[in-house]
């Protein structure tokens, strides 16, 4: 019986710390944005994070799309030849990527790369005093730390998904009309003809502005709220990569059958 | 009027049930330096936060120049904050930021100044706590003095009324500790500032500071110049000025008997 009562206690505490953290995080992304003044005012704080989670960003994203656009090339060619519809190769590439892949990819990408450096160097800066520190000089560090990384997120997620998106065609093209020798004219042309702007690019940059507020909330929120040792900062990156995934693949599937369903 | 800047009035605290503080009472005098000593855990850099208003007493007050502290909302934390230098046990340099741009950064943030203003009170700051020429360098360049003496500068970047030490002379070297117990007395000389140390080194403390408090199990175990202190009968005082292995702080930590635990 005891153990019975201890194990519905287990579960339950597991339950309300999860609601209790889950409003923390809610309650910080509102501080954010309460305190997001100077990140617009003194714009070069946040040009410097987009400079760290963007720019620093690039090589793995742009190195990624290719791979990706090129399995898409190799993977929709052989699918589509047995149906007689090889040309539509360019379509296929670009929605796939566009619609899907480009934000879920550059969102699954941001969160191991730069998810988990915003992550360790909030919860190393807690853990160092750099935080306590500026509260002391009566600094706001949700203002001066934590807003100008949220917004160099949101601001870099878009982008870094729509360059993903353009290297994965590129890396379709090479496969689909280079290597295999797909017409050209056909598949620029299909890719033109089917790619609604409204419908299947804004939608995209949709999906990824949500990823990057997503992601990049859930990055800052875990290094804000690690325990400051070694310990806590090292589990907090993990929860970063864990957490922004699954949010990341949840959402997606929200966000799909809403454009879909209008 | 009364001579003191900071009071702090039967003051209590804790974390969850335990109490940490039983009842405290403080004064610091304006433009004196004081200590705040005792063993480790006792509570003393709970004080300093209290004093600053990272958190909140369960009861009793802390009040700055009449203004008690705990009652401010966060905009008037924020300027009595402004009031305030603090120095950290490890010096809390921003490790993104060199140095000059660490001692700027009270600056930057709460004034003004154009650049070429910013760049003599940087170097002046710097000069005055002997590493004008090691502004540009990175806190991951610095060692434990040095770096603690860079966040001394920035501690005082916008001239202070109220110093507050955390531990200075924790892990350093015994020249470096010299230094740093003659820039405390200095600075707070030339600001005509009013310091707060708190630290358990014994001898360092006792060469310059004024007025010593001695915190033990949640209250003032004993206060008092470091002349009276040095001449104190009180076992505890005794015990950690002459750093007694055993006496009213035990050498064990309360435990099951010894028997017990072995089984025997």
């Amino acid at each position: 019986m005891k153990s019975l009562i201890s194990f519905f206690e287990k579960i339950g505490y597991s339950i309300t710390s999860r609601i209790k953290r889950l409003g923390t995080a809610t309650r910080l992304f509102f501080l954010i944005l309460i305190s997001s003044g100077e990140s617009f005012k003194r714009f070069h704080l946040t040009m410097k994070e987009i400079y760290f989670t963007g720019v620093m960003s690039l090589v793995i994203i742009i190195v990624s799309a290719f791979f990706v656009g090129m399995v898409l090339g190799l993977q929709g060619y052989y699918t589509l030849q047995k149906y007689g519809s090889s040309e539509a190769i360019g379509v296929l590439v670009a929605l796939a990527l566009v619609r899907e892949l480009g934000p879920v990819v550059t969102a699954l990408l941001f969160a191991g790369r730069a998810g988990t450096a915003i992550t360790a160097e909030i919860g190393l800066m807690k853990a160092t005093e750099q935080l306590s520190a500026m509260e002391m000089m009566a600094v706001n560090p949700v203002g001066r730390i934590i807003a100008p990384r949220f917004w160099a997120g949101v601001i870099a997620m878009p982008i870094l998904a729509s360059i993903f998106s353009m290297v994965g065609i590129l890396g379709g093209y090479v496969v689909a009309v280079i290597v295999i020798g797909v017409d050209e004219g056909a598949f620029w042309s299909q890719m033109q003809a089917n790619v609604d702007f409204r419908y299947d690019i804004v939608n995209g940059v949709i999906k990824s502005l949500v990823f990057g507020v997503a992601c990049t909330t859930i990055a800052l929120f875990e290094g804000f709220d690690a325990p400051p040792t070694a310990e806590g900062v090292s589990r907090a990156t993990t929860r970063t990569v864990v957490t922004s995934s699954l949010v990341i693949l949840g959402l997606d599937f929200i966000l799909t059958s809403f454009m879909l369903g209008g | 009027m009364s001579d003191n800047l900071i009071n702090i009035e039967n003051l209590t605290f804790g974390y969850g049930k335990e109490l940490l503080h039983k009842g405290i009472n403080m004064q610091f005098q304006k433009g004196k330096v004081s200590a705040i000593m005792g063993g480790s855990g006792s509570g003393k850099t709970t004080i300093l936060k209290l004093i600053g208003g990272q958190i909140k007493p369960n009861s009793g007050s802390v009040s700055i120049d009449g203004q008690v502290v705990h009652d401010q909302n966060l905009s008037g934390i924020y300027q009595l904050r402004r009031k305030m230098g603090m120095l950290f046990q490890h010096g809390a340099l921003f490790t993104d930021l060199s140095v000059y741009e660490n001692v700027a950064f009270p600056m930057r943030e709460h004034t003004d100044l154009p650049e070429n203003i910013i760049k003599d009170l940087v170097l002046m700051k710097l000069n005055a706590v002997g590493l004008r020429g090691s502004y540009k360098l990175m806190p991951t360049e610095l060692s434990g003095g040095m770096a603690r003496r860079v966040a001394l500068a920035r501690a005082i970047a916008l001239d202070p009324d109220i110093i507050m030490y955390d531990e200075p002379f924790a892990g350093l070297d015994p020249i470096s500790m010299a230094v740093i117990c003659d820039l405390i007395r200095t600075l707070n000389d030339a600001l005509g500032a009013t310091s707060i140390i708190v630290t358990h080194d014994v001898a360092e403390t006792f060469s310059f500071a004024d007025y010593i408090y001695f915190v033990a199990d949640g209250v003032v175990a004993a206060e008092g110049s470091p002349k009276q202190l040095m001449a104190s009968k009180l076992p505890f005082v005794k015990q950690f000025i002459h750093s007694e292995k055993d006496g009213p702080v035990p050498f064990h930590v309360a435990a099951p008997s010894y028997n017990s635990d072995l089984a025997l």
